[in-house]
């Protein structure tokens, strides 16, 4: 795509615009990144996903110049940046690899302060941001500045090497497959920490993954390159894993492409089906009623301040030994208008009526979701981008 | 890096030795009968000068060494000059090939006789473990700790300073600990070319078949070796990096 079409009223300014980009490395035959034209827009998160040795790592090195192009220009807020002073550049880009490459002589107070140094920012000016940037990852500047990265965990230590990145408040974030090396718990854990931090900073990423499900996840665009760095697909995640491009990125999703788009819809985005509650102080016949006229025969008890407790169907009600309020079974799980799609099927897979309870931020209860208002959103989404 | 523990042990286990060896020498000098030749060989005086050239030579040896081999290591492990590297770790292994003794009488030709010429011949001869250790420190720092500097915007002399010297340290000192070694080992053959040193009293014991004076100067050598290798301890212990 060529950035100089976008429309600037709708489309965000390119930030960073790779131009007719190449590079050969010395003495190889076949370059490694050919006639690239990227342009990554400003706040977004841009994804580079793609097979290992694909280029994508070559393609985001060549915008802080840590390695040099062959061939092309790179643009930076307006400005080429391939004849400029390469330390300068990099010292306003922060840059996140996966071995995260903390200086292990140095506190991680001291590491944090790399750029802020090399800036030649005053003492003090150093130590506030340092301390701000601990926080902001979540880490007590009090307990974690003055220790060595040694004593740090592989989670704490990516923290770490987000925070140093960002200390400079640099517009621009690339990052290596930055949280590749971590445990798949705390790797999602620290993605979810990042996509909240990113929704705060809005700053211009170009992240780097060879995981698709990551790029799903983290991507406000994904570029899906084949050998060469060369463009497959660049598009929304939903768009891509919803009309692959080719047979290459049909590949590449992979045959789950179509359960990954449950990450990227909402519980709010499905209808609700009205199965009726039963409040409290209502009669046994009343609950008989409320089965009667749902549609999946079911019924939800509320309590007094409205959250659901317990399942009622036909079959439990008619079992008059009980007290209503003990009839049918527990409410296990509760979903939330914010949790995907994916959340929701989980959900449902653990109740045996293929229904689950949706409740609203105060644990009041709003409908529920069924298996088939799931499905039929999936084949609308599907429709809808064919 | 696993020398900590081994730091920890030099700190212990080279002053028990010294002090194991001061108290042999001091029992040997007072209960061995002492003939007026041995006495004449061990005149205080005497081996005070020898004790001292024996340091002096150690000393600026070591100095020389160390402003030679560690600038020339850095230089070498530069981009450009990896081809250089190899050609003269191989020729200094060559020299150290050559026996010690050999060293020093090719010096002495060259350069004639004096405790310069020593010092000269002692430094070409320890250059080789602090060049490599020098060498190998630095190419063990981690890449990725290189890159991340790199991608900060650190300049090359900033990397240099900051991190791959800094990280090098312990491996270098080590280095020159064993390059002390060998300075002071070897300083014993000086007197073959009038440099002085303890390898006058062990020449002269040895020439006169006294085996007190032989047993006196080795160990006086042995404990300047042990002082030196202490001391070379200490700066490994003190000026490692935190954090390591």
């Amino acid at each position: 795509m060529n950035p100089h079409e976008l429309d600037p009223l709708n489309e965000p300014r390119a930030l960073i615009e790779l131009v007719n980009v190449s590079k050969t490395y010395p003495g190889s035959e076949s370059p490694a990144v050919v006639d690239l034209n990227l342009a990554v827009r400003e706040g977004e998160i841009l994804v580079l996903v793609g097979p290992s040795g694909c280029g994508k790592s070559t393609t985001l090195r060549l915008i802080n110049r840590m390695i040099e192009p062959t061939g092309g220009s790179i643009i930076f807020e307006g400005a080429d940046v391939t004849k400029s002073d390469p330390n300068e550049l990099r010292r306003h880009i922060g840059y996140v690899i996966q071995q995260v490459g903390l200086f292990p002589h140095r506190t991680i107070a001291e590491n944090i302060g790399t750029v802020p140094r090399l800036l030649k920012w005053d003492r003090k000016r150093i130590k506030a941001r340092v301390e701000e940037m601990l926080e902001l990852v979540g880490m007590d500047p009090k307990t974690f500045g003055p220790r060595y990265p040694r004593e740090l965990s592989g989670g704490q230590a990516q923290r770490v090497g987000v925070a140093r990145a960002l200390a400079a408040d640099p517009d621009v974030l690339l990052m290596d497959e930055p949280f590749g090396a971590i445990d798949p718990i705390t790797r999602d854990r620290l993605q979810n920490e990042f996509l909240r931090l990113q929704a705060e900073l809005k700053k211009t990423i170009v992240f780097v993954t060879h995981d698709i499900d990551e790029a799903v996840k983290m991507g406000d665009r994904i570029a899906i390159l084949r050998e060469q760095s060369v463009i497959a697909q660049l598009d929304r995640p939903e768009v891509i894993l919803t009309d692959p491009a080719d047979d290459f990125v049909e590949n590449f999703l992979g045959s789950g492409a179509i359960l990954k788009t449950l990450t990227l819809s909402r519980v709010r985005d499905i209808d609700l089906s009205a199965i009726p509650p039963v409040r409290p102080g209502a009669t046994r016949s009343q609950a008989l009623a409320a089965v009667e006229e749902s549609p999946s025969g079911v019924a939800v008890l509320l309590d007094a301040a409205d959250h659901p407790v317990r399942w009622v169907d036909r079959r439990s009600l008619d079992n008059a030994a009980k007290p209503l309020e003990q009839a049918g079974r527990g409410v296990m799980v509760m979903l939330q208008p914010e949790d995907t799609l994916q959340d929701a099927l989980s959900a449902m897979l653990q109740t045996s009526t293929g229904m689950a309870v949706v409740v609203d931020g105060k644990g009041r209860y709003l409908g529920c979701v069924t298996i088939e208002a799931l499905a039929r959103l999936l084949v609308q989404t599907q429709n809808g981008n064919a | 890096m696993n020398d900590t523990r081994a730091t920890r042990l030099d700190l212990i286990v080279t002053p028990a030795l010294g002090v194991i060896l001061a108290v042999l020498l001091a029992v040997v000098w007072v209960y061995s009968d002492m003939d007026p030749t041995t006495e004449r060989i061990l005149e205080p005086s005497n081996l005070l000068r020898q004790l001292e050239q024996q340091l002096v030579l150690a000393f600026w040896s070591t100095v020389l060494v160390i402003v030679v081999a560690i600038p020339l290591g850095i230089m070498v492990t530069r981009g450009g000059a990896r081809g250089l590297k190899n050609t003269m770790v191989g020729l200094l292994g060559l020299a150290q090939a050559i026996p010690a003794y050999g060293l020093i009488v090719l010096f002495f030709v060259w350069l004639g006789q004096g405790a310069t010429t020593v010092i000269l011949a002692l430094a070409a001869f320890s250059l080789l473990p602090v060049l490599r250790n020098t060498i190998v420190g630095i190419e063990q720092v981690d890449p990725s700790i290189i890159e991340s500097g790199k991608g900060m915007g650190m300049t090359p002399v900033q990397r240099l300073g900051r991190i791959e010297l800094p990280l090098s340290v312990p491996v270098i000192i080590s280095g020159i600990r064993t390059a002390t070694v060998i300075t002071v080992g070897m300083g014993t053959l000086a007197f073959l070319i009038g440099g002085g040193g303890l390898g006058e009293t062990i020449n002269a014991g040895l020439k006169l078949n006294r085996p007190t004076a032989i047993f006196v100067g080795a160990a006086l050598v042995a404990l300047v070796a042990l002082s030196f290798d202490f001391a070379g301890a200490l700066a490994q212990r003190y000026l490692r990096p935190k954090g390591l």
